[in-house]
Formats: C-alpha cells, structure tokens, sequence
C-alpha cells in the first residue's frame, strides 16, 4: 500500500514551560523535541502494515519551519521511505490552514491510506485529520484503536469514551491513530544510517488564509497547596470530614 | 444581536451532559451579542423529539430536530453534511459542539466544509467586536493559551466540564429538519456498538473518579476501586496507562495526556505515582485525594488532602466510611 503519515514535532511533556518574552510562545530553550506522541504510533502502524502486506511505501510529511526536517529524518529511520517537508517559517497554529496545505500535498498522491495522530502533543486540537479528510473528500474514521486491512476495505475500532463502535470503510481512506495501537520502535543504528541517503523533498507550504490567531500565552495559576491528613486507614475518619466540610463534595 | 448554533449531542436516544452544557454557551454568546435566539441541533433516532424541552430549559429558542432511523448511532458524515447546511443558511455568529469523542469528530469537518475559523478544547470565551476570543489549555495543561477567531460563523467545541451548564428556560420552538444525505449512503458503516461496562457513568459524564494505579498490583484488586465508585453512587472509574497497558483496565479507562482529560469535582487517584502525563488528564479536578504508600510521590503535589499508606488497607475503610456518610447526608 501507499501509506503517507502527517507528522508533527512537539516539545518532551516532562518540561517545566516558560512563557517566551514576546508572551506568544513558550521558551524554546532547552526544550527537547521529538515526534509527536500519536505521529510515532501513526509511523509505526504504516511500517508494520507494508512489512505484513509486501510491497509499498510510507512517505512521511511534516509542515513547518527546516528544524521538522529532525523528525522526519527520525522517521526515515525508523523505516519510512521518503519524506516530504511543506516549509513555512513557523507553524500556524489555526489547524484548517495546515489541513489545507496538507491536503494540497496529498491530493495527487495516490495515497491508499492517510494517517494521522489523534491530536498533536502541544496543542492537542485534534483537528488537522478530519480536517485534510474532508477537505480531500475522503472516508475518515477518528480516535481507531485497532486497524485491520484486506481486499482494499479496513475495519477500525473507534474509542467513543466509555463505549466504542467497530467501523468499516473502503480505501482510500484518512485514519486517526489513538492509544491502543502500536508504539514507535527505536530506529536502529542501520536505520539511522540509512535514513541519511533517503530522499526529503522540500517544498513552499500552500497555507491560504489564517483565520485563527495566537493572542497570548500565559502559566495557568498553581494549585494551592494540599496536606497530608494521616497516615493508613486510620486517617480515613479525617479525609471523609474534610470531604465534607471543607471540600463539600461528599 | 445574533443567534447562536449548539449542537446537542446524544447517544442511546439519552442526552449527553455536554448537550446541555453546549447549550448553555451558546445562551451566554447570544445573549453577550445582544439577545439574539440559540438554535440547537438535535439528531437521532424517531422519537428523540422527545429531548427538546430539556434542552429548551437550558437556553435554546430553537431546537432543529433530525430524526431518522439511520441515526440511532452517531454518524459524523452525515451530522456534519446537516450542520454545515444549517450553519450555512442560519447566518450564525457562532456554533458551539462539545469537545467529546463525538464534538471532536464531528466540527473539523463542519469547520472544513465551511471554511471557517474553529478553536478546539475551548475552556472560556468572550466577544470581542468582530472576533471571538476563547482560552484552550496547551502543553497538557501547562500553558493557557488566550487565541482569537475571525469571521463569522466561529466554531468552537467546549471542553467538557469547563463550563457548568445554567437553566434559563425558554420556550423551545421545535422544527423538523432532513438529514442533508442519505445516512445509508454513508461512506462509513458502524458494524457494531460495544457499550462501556455495564451501562456505568462515563468517565467524562462522572462528578466524581475514582482512578487506580500500579499500586493495586493486580487486575482484581480494581474491585476496591470499584467498590468505593460504588459507594459514592455517582462515581465512575479510571486508571493510568500502566495499568491499560497491562490490561487490567479497557484503554478507554485510561486518563492523561495520551487517554482522556477530564474535570470532575472529586478526583480519587489510588496508587498512582503521578506521572506529568497522568496529571495532564485530571489537573483540572477541582478536588483530589492521594493515596500512596510513598509519602514522596509525586501525586501528592497536586492532591488537595492525602493519606500515605497501603491502598489495599485504607480503601475497604474509606469505602465503608462513605457509605455511611452518604445514608446520613
Ligand atoms: C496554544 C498553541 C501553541 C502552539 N505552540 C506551538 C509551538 O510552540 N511550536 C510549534 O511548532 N507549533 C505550535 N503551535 C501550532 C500547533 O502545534 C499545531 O501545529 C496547530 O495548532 C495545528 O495542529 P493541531 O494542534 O490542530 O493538531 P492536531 O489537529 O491536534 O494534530 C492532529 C494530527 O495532525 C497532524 N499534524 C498536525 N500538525 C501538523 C503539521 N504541522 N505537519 C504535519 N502533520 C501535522 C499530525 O498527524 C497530528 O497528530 C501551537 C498551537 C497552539 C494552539
Ligand atoms: C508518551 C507517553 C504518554 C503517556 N500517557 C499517559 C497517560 O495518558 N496516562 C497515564 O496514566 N500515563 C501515561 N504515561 C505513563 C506515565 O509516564 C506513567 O508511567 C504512568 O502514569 C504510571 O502509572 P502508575 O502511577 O499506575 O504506576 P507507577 O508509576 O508504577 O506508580 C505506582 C505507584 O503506586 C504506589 N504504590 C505501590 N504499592 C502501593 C500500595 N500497596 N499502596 C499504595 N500505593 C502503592 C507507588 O508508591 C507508586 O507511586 C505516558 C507515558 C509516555 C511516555
């Protein structure tokens, strides 16, 4: 199959955000960036698909600014074929001007399958999918735990929080990728040496208009502080009288 | 003055809390505009008419009833055709969806067919002249990010939970409306329902969680969990990813960065470390209790009240202790 995957850098979670000076962006100093969490599992479940079905090609593409050129290197070596780069100075954060420029990309690729994170790491919209679906007219299934392949048709199992529906659709066809699918390998040492001669192509990304802006970022305030109200089953008597009380949620 | 657009979202011919919720805002946008009519969309089943009066009471002037028996199950393809047609024609100011699996699906198309701006995972909102400014936490929860929408119609879906719904009784006019296509003609075919555990509260509908950890150390120690869930009466149960990843618990019970985010008054977590990606999905708790035999755990740093100890030891007391609380109140 021709698989593309659409993938995102995003910043390690782990992270102690500062606000940048210009009050628009986090500090970006220090910050380690990897693929975005779902990218990793949508890259992974496109190898394994070609390794399970013989012959065909995973081409992985990411908007944004030279420095997405590290994740699409990283999943180059994890085993996709070729990469494609849609080069903007900085990413927007308005998700239907990504769908759009990633759709103009996608259109004339004769792609049997498209997939994508269930929603990026940062900013977490889960839009971007759906959106590039529609924008390209195709069948779309968001949020599959489980994807099975045969005969041009798929079977995903969608998680719908707290129940889940089995669907099933022709290719080609757009897939968001949600937790209960496969997590990314680690690129071998032969991976990551051959990731180096295979071919990244870069490109003007078509974004159009941007109609969702940033007006500002800021810290959300702390949590006050909490206590410890004992030790053991003895404290119990005392957590349920807060409970109560203080807290009035009992 | 302008009117508002909610999408009031279903499931089993029930509506969700983020129906009601949805609509809600969509009552304080119009009435911010200057008192303009909130226009809900209801889709689903033949009967499902039936809601309407519910969601009248919480603010909508107008509920646009859908109903067709290929509509029993969500179906976004068409929900999505039949609120861009909607949107479209009803000269909105705004239309509000619910940022649920549903919401999430379902306005990026709607956003996409119209092109149009759309913020996800919105917690607050204001007019702002000709824009729309709304708040949406990024960075799991670490940044707010303040973000603007130009043009008309602006789409948002609301985090659920964010924003209590209010009353604010209106008449509820009902219309009836097509789906704009034939949902047999859908390019995706839902083959089967698999309902969550026995018809239990939803994680995300639940005022109250009660979550367990590695700290329970087996799949049947969960009847704990299950049991103080119980006890509370309105209480639903969750889990890290540790424990889905060992299959103790469905995926779908899994809450943090990669499971569900949710907001619920009372937050339980039972022998959880507190990993930052487990405290990105329940942070906005507005209380929560730790239990952890590792007084250094960093769940603690969130929790509001704590107890170190063995989870195994402490729950079978705290549950008796809230059902006897619970028959007194
Ligand atoms: C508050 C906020 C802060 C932001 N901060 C930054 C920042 O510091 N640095 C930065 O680079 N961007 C930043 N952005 C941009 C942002 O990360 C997204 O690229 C943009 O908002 C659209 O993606 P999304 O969040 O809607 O992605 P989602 O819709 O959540 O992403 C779903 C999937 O779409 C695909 N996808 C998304 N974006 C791309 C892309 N660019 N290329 C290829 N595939 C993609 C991936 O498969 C992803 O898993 C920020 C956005 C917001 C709202
Ligand atoms: C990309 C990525 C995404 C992730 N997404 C998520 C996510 O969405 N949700 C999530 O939860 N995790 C997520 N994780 C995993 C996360 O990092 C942690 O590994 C996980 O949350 C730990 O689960 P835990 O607290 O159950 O287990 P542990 O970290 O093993 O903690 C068990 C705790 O139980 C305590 N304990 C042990 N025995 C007892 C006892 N008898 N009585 C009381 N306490 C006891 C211990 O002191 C310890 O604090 C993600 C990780 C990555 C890398």
């Amino acid at each position: 199959m021709k698989i593309a995957v659409c993938i995102k850098r995003g910043p390690d979670m782990e992270t102690r955000f500062k606000i940048a000076a210009s009050g628009k962006a986090v500090d970006e100093a220090g910050l380690k960036y990897d693929l975005s969490d779902f990218d990793g599992y949508a890259v992974e479940t496109a190898l394994q698909l070609n390794e399970k079905q013989g012959p065909g090609e995973t081409v992985v593409i990411s908007l944004g600014p030279d420095v997405v050129q590290e994740q699409l290197r990283k999943a180059l070596s994890m085993g996709a074929d070729r990469a494609v780069q849609l080069k903007s100075d900085s990413v927007p954060v308005d998700g239907l001007a990504i769908a759009r420029a990633l759709a103009a990309e996608l259109q004339s690729g004769g792609y049997d399958l498209i997939l994508f994170g269930r929603q990026a790491v940062d900013s977490a919209n889960a839009t971007v999918g759906p959106m590039t679906a529609e924008l390209l007219n195709l069948p779309c299934a968001t949020a599959v735990s489980t994807l099975d392949i045969a005969n041009g048709r798929a079977t995903a199992r969608r998680e719908l929080e707290g129940a889940a529906e089995v669907v099933e659709f022709a290719l080609p066809a757009v897939v968001t990728v949600d937790e209960g699918m496969p997590r990314a390998r680690y690129p071998s040492l032969k991976g990551i040496m051959a990731a180096r001669k295979k071919p990244l192509e870069v490109k003007a990304a078509q974004l159009g208009e941007e109609r969702l802006t940033l007006e500002k970022m800021e810290l959300p305030p702390e949590r006050a502080a909490g206590r410890i109200v004992g030790e053991g089953p003895g404290a119990v008597p005392e957590l349920v009288r807060l409970l109560h009380t203080e807290a009035k949620v009992l | 003055m302008a009117n508002t657009f909610a999408m009031a979202e279903s499931r089993g011919g029930a509506l969700r809390r983020v129906a009601l919720e949805a609509v809600s805002a969509a009552r304080a946008l119009a009435d911010a505009s200057g008192g303009g009519e909130v226009h809900a969309l209801l889709a689903g089943a033949p009967g499902i008419a039936s809601l309407a009066p519910e969601l009248g009471k919480y603010g909508a002037d107008v509920v646009i009833v859908v109903e067709h028996a290929g509509l029993a199950n969500a179906n976004s393809e068409v929900l999505a055709a039949t609120a861009a047609v909607r949107i479209r024609s009803g000269g909105y100011r705004a239309a509000v969806f619910s940022s649920s699996a549903q919401g999430r699906d379902l306005a990026p198309r709607v956003a996409a067919k119209l092109g149009v701006a759309m913020a996800a995972d919105v917690t607050s909102f204001e007019l702002a002249g000709d824009a729309l400014v709304v708040r949406h936490p990024a960075y799991a929860g670490k940044v707010i990010a303040t973000l603007r929408l130009t043009g008309t119609p602006a789409i948002l879906t609301l985090r659920p939970g964010a924003r209590a719904a209010v009353e604010s009784a209106k008449a509820a006019r009902v219309e009836s409306a097509q789906p704009a296509i034939d949902p047999a003609s859908s390019r995706v075919v839902v083959k089967e329902m698999i309902a969550g555990g026995s018809a239990k509260l939803d994680i995300g509908d639940a005022p109250v969680i009660v979550s367990g950890g590695r700290g329970l150390k087996s799949a049947e120690n969960f009847k704990l969990v299950e049991d103080l869930a119980a006890a509370f009466g309105n209480a639903a149960v969750g889990a890290t990813r540790a424990v889905t990843d060992d299959g103790w618990r469905p995926h779908s019970d899994q809450i943090g960065q990669t499971g569900r985010q949710v907001s619920p008054d009372l937050y339980v977590a039972c022998g959880i470390s507190g990993a930052i990606q487990h405290i990105a999905g329940m942070r906005n708790s507005r209380t929560i209790v730790a239990i952890n035999k590792d007084k250094d755990a960093p769940i603690f740093k969130v929790a509001d009240y704590g107890i170190v100890g063995d989870v195994l030891e402490v729950l079978p007391v705290l549950t008796a202790a809230v059902k006897q609380a619970r028959s007194q109140g």
